[in-house]
């Protein structure tokens, strides 16, 4: 063991870990409300996975369909997430995304707009009316841009290449942060009245996802350990398209924009074989033909969608039925195809350039192919996760007090699947919901003090790998975990399986907790993976865990052995915690009977 | 499978140079891949920014082959692999380790920029109308995923190291972005003149060959800007009679 590292103290009033759309809308919000924040995030600013957001940000503002509303858009969330999500969330996710993009319009959003002038929304899966307000396909960069530009004169000291290591505690309450700068490896411990996690999501424990590789579960396993309860972990969304080819892309997010602009599957015989199987929750909003289809993206207010724009869960299924069938693309994914929209507009090329721009150069660039002349080959890829930290729905705070949680790391908005371009939303109502609550908690609450044996023990703890003097590479073991739970846990699940990966799991821990780092602490990124190793691993295991629980196929989350959704599972979220023993609890917990005026609205939107 | 020669400026301070390291390379590999797999094989401490490894970052830039460069959209097909690949370090900003360097000063510098500054909701909802066309023009500007290589590439801060004095391409884009924007108010001519060094562009264009957005830096936003300093404080009509170029309005 390592002892008597120096580290340096910072003290703050909040601490927001992370900075994606999430962590810069806290940060923001908390300084406004007079708290002294430390920002500190793994990359450096600007750069968080939200940069990757193309499709938009969805909010029920009515500019292009007169007949949105947030009651609309919280039974559309609702209906996505299978009645598994936190309703009031859902309630105040619907209510106040109109006034957060406003607000980024303010701080200098820039939003396609529509012929009087408006904020332009688009069309996207599971939204019923024209919902997402957006900027071509890059929607997610204009976002944090906006948020970091504004953000950097709101007085907020930020820690830009510093990751953290452990939550610090004074009895039950957190009071503060231990973690290390990646350009020197030297230690920093920052104290304060609360603390937001900010930190994104898991998508790194699979082996073909979408996330950057910031996605390593931090936030879900500082939480963990330090006492806060994970929800709905069994659902992780796979994006029906992701890049196939070349290998080294395999992944790389093709944005749903795609389809809301009239882009559609074909399968190797030419077929559109989303017509073939549409799921009875959604027979009355979908069109009965490709000619409604197309109308309907066109902006044909009597058209329904085209079922390319069903939920996601359902199209990824779709699309490994052909590939598994035998009747995929030549390097193993299915076509999306907009270039045929020739067909139906002159100068569709121009269109596709200005609609798409950077999918358009995305293909270009990496596959050598020219999306407006040819197809795409696309597959599913892990994408995003509804589960997280388990909060309040007003507060945003876990049940670790003065532990806040915002963005995709917090768990209930979504149930047991997300909308596309809620998640964006997402990030500014529940970012601005977790500052303003954290900054009330810290000026409340009497500044709790950590202790020196926790600070010293979590610092050792990370330094033990350049300690040891034989071990296994962290890199080696990164990877069969996320061949594991990419094969074994991935989009088509079976109890034998995932009952492989639990004990895998277990197998790898044991591993993990000796592997070996050689050489220097300054940016190594050999240790940064021992780090994020441990964590990816207890998100792994909770992924795996809950997953079994459901007997069940719901949303995001699809059984081969129980292929349908069971009344016995419709009244449960499934909750893990770390117990006394140190091990993974699991629990069965009761949803709350919703308000009877939000369960009329759902039942009025059937 | 081929094998490729990858020359990686390795360690840090008056101890680096170059390392050469020997990896399988496939058909659709870009430079990050090839270091990743050498960091995941023989070099686990090799330090290198990235993030999204899709464009859409900026984190990976680096200088390969000499040209300043992000890894993750430099596809291995179009390098010559008869050679070794040589990857380097950005040569702007002082140097840490490996691949990474100090790019502080582009972060500092911008906080030194007058913010966005709306005029006041006009429409009568409480918010603003815009056209599209007025969205579009800025457009281009906003593309900009902040990867300093047009920074890396400016001869005023590669070679003269104008650094206290010249804002550099990114930050010109940064600030015609801004007084571009359809709802700003602000006026940064003089900013631009007296702290931001415009004057030091003698316009090469080697920033807009760089820019992996194919952002036209210096004819759309740094030339502009040019003028709009010029118009303001050298034209001798405009400084007879000041009413021809009306200010932008005032924010209330």
């Amino acid at each position: 063991m390592t002892t008597g590292e120096q580290f340096t103290s910072h003290e703050h009033d909040v601490i927001v870990i992370g900075a994606g759309g999430a962590g810069l809308r806290a940060a923001i919000e908390a300084s406004a409300n007079g708290a002294r924040v430390a920002l500190i995030c793994k990359s450096l600013l600007g750069k968080a996975h939200t940069v990757m957001a193309e499709g938009g940000m969805a909010a029920a503002m009515a500019n292009v369909d007169e007949r949105d509303s947030w009651r609309v858009h919280f039974a559309d969330t609702m209906r996505g997430g299978q009645y598994l999500n936190n309703w009031r969330k859902a309630e105040h996710h619907a209510k106040e995304a109109p006034d957060r993009v406003r607000e980024l319009e303010a701080w200098g959003a820039l939003f396609d707009r529509t012929k009087d002038g408006k904020i332009l929304q688009r069309n996207f899966g599971g939204h019923r009316y024209p919902r997402l307000a957006h900027v071509g396909d890059r929607t997610g960069l204009e976002m944090i841009r906006t948020l970091q530009d504004y953000g950097i004169h709101q007085g907020i000291d930020v820690f830009m290449e510093y990751t953290v290591v452990e939550l610090l505690k004074d009895g039950e309450r957190v009071c503060g942060v231990v973690g290390y700068d990646r350009e020197r490896g030297r230690f920093h411990v920052w104290t304060a009245g609360a603390v937001v996690l900010a930190t994104g999501g898991i998508g790194r424990a699979f082996k073909i996802t979408s996330n950057s590789w910031e996605y390593t579960g931090d936030g879900h396993s500082l939480a963990y350990n330090a006492g806060a309860e994970l929800v709905d972990m069994e659902f992780v969304q796979f994006h029906p398209t992701g890049m196939v080819w070349p290998p080294s892309v395999k992944g790389i997010l093709v944005t749903e924009g795609v389809r809301g602009e009239g882009g559609v599957l074909r399968n190797s015989e030419g077929r559109r074989f989303m017509f073939d199987d549409i799921p009875d929750l959604y027979k009355n909003q979908t069109a009965q033909d490709e000619e409604e289809g197309w109308r309907y993206v066109t902006g044909d207010k009597n058209a329904s969608r085209p079922p390319e724009l069903l939920t996601r869960d359902h199209v990824a299924r779709c699309i490994v039925r052909e590939i598994r069938e035998g009747r995929g693309s030549p390097h193993g994914g299915v076509f999306l195809d907009i270039a045929w929209i020739k067909q139906k507009i002159k100068k569709s090329e121009e269109h596709i350039k200005k609609k798409l721009p950077s999918m358009y150069h995305q293909f270009k660039e990496l596959a050598g192919v020219d999306i407006t002349k040819e197809p795409m080959e696309v597959g599913p890829t892990t994408h995003y996760v509804m589960g997280g930290v388990r909060v309040d729905g007003d507060s945003q705070m876990s049940r670790v007090p003065g532990l806040f949680a915002a963005g995709e790391v917090a768990a209930g908005l979504h149930g047991a699947n997300r909308l596309g371009g809620n998640s964006l939303s997402d990030l500014l109502v529940f970012g601005k919901r977790a500052g303003e609550h954290a900054a009330e908690f810290a000026k409340e609450n009497t500044r709790a003090k950590p202790s020196q044996e926790q600070i010293a023990s979590a610092i050792a703890h990370v330094l033990e790998p350049f300690d040891r003097s034989s071990g296994e590479n962290p890199y080696d073991i990164q990877h069969e975990l996320q061949d594991m739970m990419q094969e074994k846990v991935g989009i088509v699940r079976t109890e034998s399986h995932m009952a492989e990966a639990v004990d895998g799991i277990g197998a790898l821990r044991s591993r993990a907790a000796n592997v070996i780092v050689h050489g220097h602490r300054e940016y190594n990124p050999g240790w940064h993976t021992s780090i994020d190793l441990a964590n990816l691993l207890i998100v792994s295991e909770a992924v795996a865990r809950c997953a079994l629980d459901r007997k069940e196929s719901r949303g995001a989350h699809f059984r081969e052995d129980y292929p349908s959704k069971e009344e016995s599972h419709a009244g449960h979220n499934t909750v893990v915690s770390k117990g006394a023993d140190g091990e993974m609890h699991l629990e069965r917990r009761p949803i709350t009977p919703m308000p009877q005026e939000l369960g009329d609205i759902i039942e009025e939107m059937k | 499978m081929a094998q490729g020669l990858f020359r990686i400026w390795r360690g840090s301070g008056e101890d680096a140079s170059f390392e050469d390291y020997k990896t399988e390379v496939s058909s659709g590999m870009v430079v990050l891949d090839a270091v990743h797999q050498i960091q995941a094989e023989s070099a686990p401490d090799l330090a290198c920014r990235w993030n999204c490894k899709a464009g859409k970052c900026g984190s990976c830039s680096a200088e390969v082959n000499g040209m300043p460069r992000l890894m993750c959209m430099t596809r291995l097909d179009d390098l010559d692999l008869d050679q070794p690949v040589i990857i380097e370090p950005l040569q702007s900003f002082p140097h840490m380790r490996d691949l990474v360097t100090d790019v502080s000063w582009n972060f500092e510098t911008k906080k030194k920029i007058k913010p966005f500054t709306p005029r006041k909701p006009d429409a009568p909802d409480g918010t603003w109308r815009v056209k599209q066309r007025d969205v579009e023009r800025v457009q281009e500007f906003r593309k900009c995923i902040e990867c300093f290589l047009c920074q890396d590439v400016c001869h005023v801060l590669r070679d003269h190291h104008k650094h206290d004095e010249f804002y550099g391409p990114r930050h010109y884009v940064y600030t015609a972005a801004l007084d571009m924007h359809p709802l700003d108010t602000e006026d940064r001519a003089a900013d631009l003149r007296d702290n931001g060094g415009i004057g030091y562009c003698n316009i090469t264009k080697c920033c807009t060959k760089v820019c992996p957005e194919h952002i036209t830096i210096t004819d759309n936003s740094i030339i502009p800007l040019k003028e709009r300093v010029a118009d303001k404080f050298y034209d001798p009509l405009t400084k007879l009679f000041p009413i021809f170029r009306p200010d932008k309005p005032k924010a209330e």
